[in-house]
């Protein structure tokens, strides 16, 4: 009762008993969860542009998958396996060369994705079928997609905690990790994989905004409050689903003051993000000052690591 | 091919080529792909927001990329740069998300922007290019050595009184600018591929800047012209084959790089068994 009082306000009726409601927030909070626990890596190995760019490489393989008459997602996760492989075969030392290596494999994937698409569909739904993969609609899911999508869920978080100390270890020191005997490329690699999976699982689902939106804006923000990687991680999927069930319902709850065109859910869930990332700056700035140690700013701030 | 309303094709995907070019090898350089790949895709919410309010679409584009670089450069004084491009380009397209969804219909207009459509550019967009080109390419001149030193030697140029920040920020407005001007003509997934591809081959291929330069925009020209060719002739999308062309430039301009390494591995492996045996360990506790 006290929470139904709680809620009656909030809350728009039919929130909870709506289907497609129902099966957002599962596949919102398998999609945060995910994304949360392998995002704190993307963001300490400063590998966004990677975690971006595969949400994008993927429709290539989408569409690909289209015109063959496959499966979406399968044509989704295999092409972002492959450009995983190919960014950690052109793999060059430094950060700022392994961005490069992710453009030229974002514009050439792009490419294809523009190709397949021209060669599947007239105009007219060649547009709509790429304006879909970008934006995505966590409110049209089939309800068949929660049981795939966290078993590729499953195995990317397995792979991130089978290689979690060498990974860790060649994310802080790669000079260190390689003086250790830690095969520091095959660690890379698994972790590109476990990245790739990640993504290709969010980004059909919910799409590429939402999916990097995910990615990104939990990990930094879970980077700025937390310091030890484990807890970094915890709060990085709690801030996650967070902003995932907030958005949605703001986005639902949208329909009676905008009119019965409601907002976007990924622009809710994004706003959501942004606040609770400008809260975390003032959070870390001010705890901070009371220490009067500044390190903890510097969470998100970490010097690139040499990789590759 | 060069039928009447194909010239406005040619001339604007001239202009758009050399800017890339140019701007292209500080990109590279800085490596700035991710900032490249954001403005143009994040910058299409203004000119849905514009198509919105009724105001010109070009002016949406333009004042939503200087946003961008501002928040870029903003953010990234307290965490780190991909993390502050990654938020940005979230940020955008969220917005774009939302003023598409406060009008009911199909805004073909704006969907012309991710893709562009290089041949249906009209006389009267081809003005705004000229100019924005210009200013481009006036503001790199303007720039050149400082922005050198800073992309090559950023702790060098710091002691030289070149701030890094600022440097950064002028950098991300002359990309919002390449934006402003050549979304709306090739479309924001093609101008990223301009920007990369063709200054990442011209690197493989010399060290020295002014004829790396020379040789990106040489090759951003070549790509767009056979592109548009091609595309012309097979009448499939030119994105298509600008994407697979600069990436197959690349990928010679690495093999290149990796033979001449080798080779030069092995003039020195040559010149090393040259040396009698003595003055050879000499050399190698010296080195």
């Amino acid at each position: 009762m006290l929470v139904a009082t709680f809620w009656s306000p909030l809350v728009e009726p039919g929130f909870f008993s709506s289907e497609p409601v129902q099966v957002a927030l599962v596949v919102g909070a398998i999609a945060a969860i995910v994304s949360g626990i392998v995002g704190v890596f993307t963001v300490i190995r400063g590998q966004s542009f990677a975690g971006h760019a595969l949400s994008d490489i993927g429709t290539a393989g989408g569409s690909a998958a289209f015109l063959v008459g496959a499966s979406t997602l399968y044509g989704f996760v295999a092409f972002n396996v492959v450009a995983a492989g190919v960014m950690e075969l052109i793999s060059i030392r430094k950060p700022r060369g392994r961005d490069l290596a992710t453009g030229i494999v974002l514009g050439a994937s792009l490419g294809l994705a523009a190709l397949f698409l021209y060669e599947g569909t007239i105009s007219s739904s060649t547009t709509g079928a790429t304006v879909n993969v970008l934006f995505g609609s966590i409110f049209t899911l089939p309800p068949g997609i929660t049981v795939v999508m966290a078993a590729l869920g499953v195995a990317s978080v397995v792979l991130v905690a089978v290689l979690y100390r060498p990974l860790l270890l060649s994310s802080v020191s790669y000079e260190l990790a390689a003086a250790r005997g830690v095969p520091v490329r095959l660690v890379g690699s698994g972790y590109l994989l476990a990245l790739a999976l990640a993504v290709s699982m969010s980004a059909v689902t919910i799409g590429a905004i939402l999916s990097t939106a995910l990615l990104i804006g939990p990990a930094a923000i879970a980077l700025r409050v937390a310091t030890r990687t484990g807890v970094a991680m915890a709060v990085a999927a709690f801030v996650g689903v967070f902003a995932c069930w907030a958005g949605t319902l703001i986005a639902y709850d949208s329909t009676v003051w905008a009119g019965g065109n409601g907002w976007p859910v990924s622009f809710c869930i994004v706003a959501v993000i942004f606040v609770l990332y400008f809260a975390s700056g003032i959070f870390s700035r001010l705890r901070g000052d009371r220490r009067r140690a500044p390190s903890n700013d510097q969470a998100t701030a970490v010097r690139p690591v040499e990789v590759g | 091919m060069f039928a009447n309303f194909m010239i406005n094709a040619w001339e604007a995907a001239t202009i758009v080529a050399i800017v890339a070019g140019v701007v292209g090898f500080f990109t590279v350089l800085r490596g700035a792909a991710f900032a490249a790949h954001s403005l143009p895709n994040g910058a299409f919410a203004g000119a849905a927001g514009a198509y919105l309010i009724g105001a010109s679409t070009i002016v949406g584009l333009g004042l939503f990329a200087l946003a961008g670089a501002g928040m870029i450069a903003g953010l990234g004084r307290r965490a780190r740069s991909d993390v502050a491009t990654a938020l940005t380009i979230v940020l955008m397209l969220a917005l774009g998300d939302l003023f598409l969804s406060r009008t009911t219909e199909y805004a073909s207009e704006i969907f012309a922007l991710l893709f562009g459509e290089v041949l249906g550019v009209s006389t009267s967009k081809l003005g705004p290019t000229v100019v924005i080109a210009g200013v481009c390419i006036a503001a790199i001149i303007a720039l050149y050595r400082p922005l050198m030193l800073s992309s090559v030697a950023p702790d060098v140029a710091e002691a030289r009184g070149v701030n890094p920040r600022v440097m950064d920020l002028a950098f991300l407005v002359v990309l919002a600018l390449v934006t402003t001007m050549a979304v709306p003509v090739v479309g924001s997934l093609l101008i990223f591929s301009l920007l990369i591809g063709p200054a990442a081959a011209a690197r493989s291929f010399t060290n020295r800047p002014p004829v790396a330069m020379g040789l990106s925009v040489l090759f951003a020209l070549v790509t767009v012209w056979v592109a548009i060719a091609v595309s012309y002739e097979t009448n499939l999308p030119i994105g298509f084959f600008v994407g697979a062309i600069s990436a197959f430039a690349y990928t010679v301009g690495r093999v290149w790089a990796a033979w001449r390494q080798g080779r030069g591995r092995r003039q020195q492996g040559a010149r090393d068994r040259a040396i009698p045996a003595d003055q050879h360990t000499a050399h190698a506790t010296a080195s």
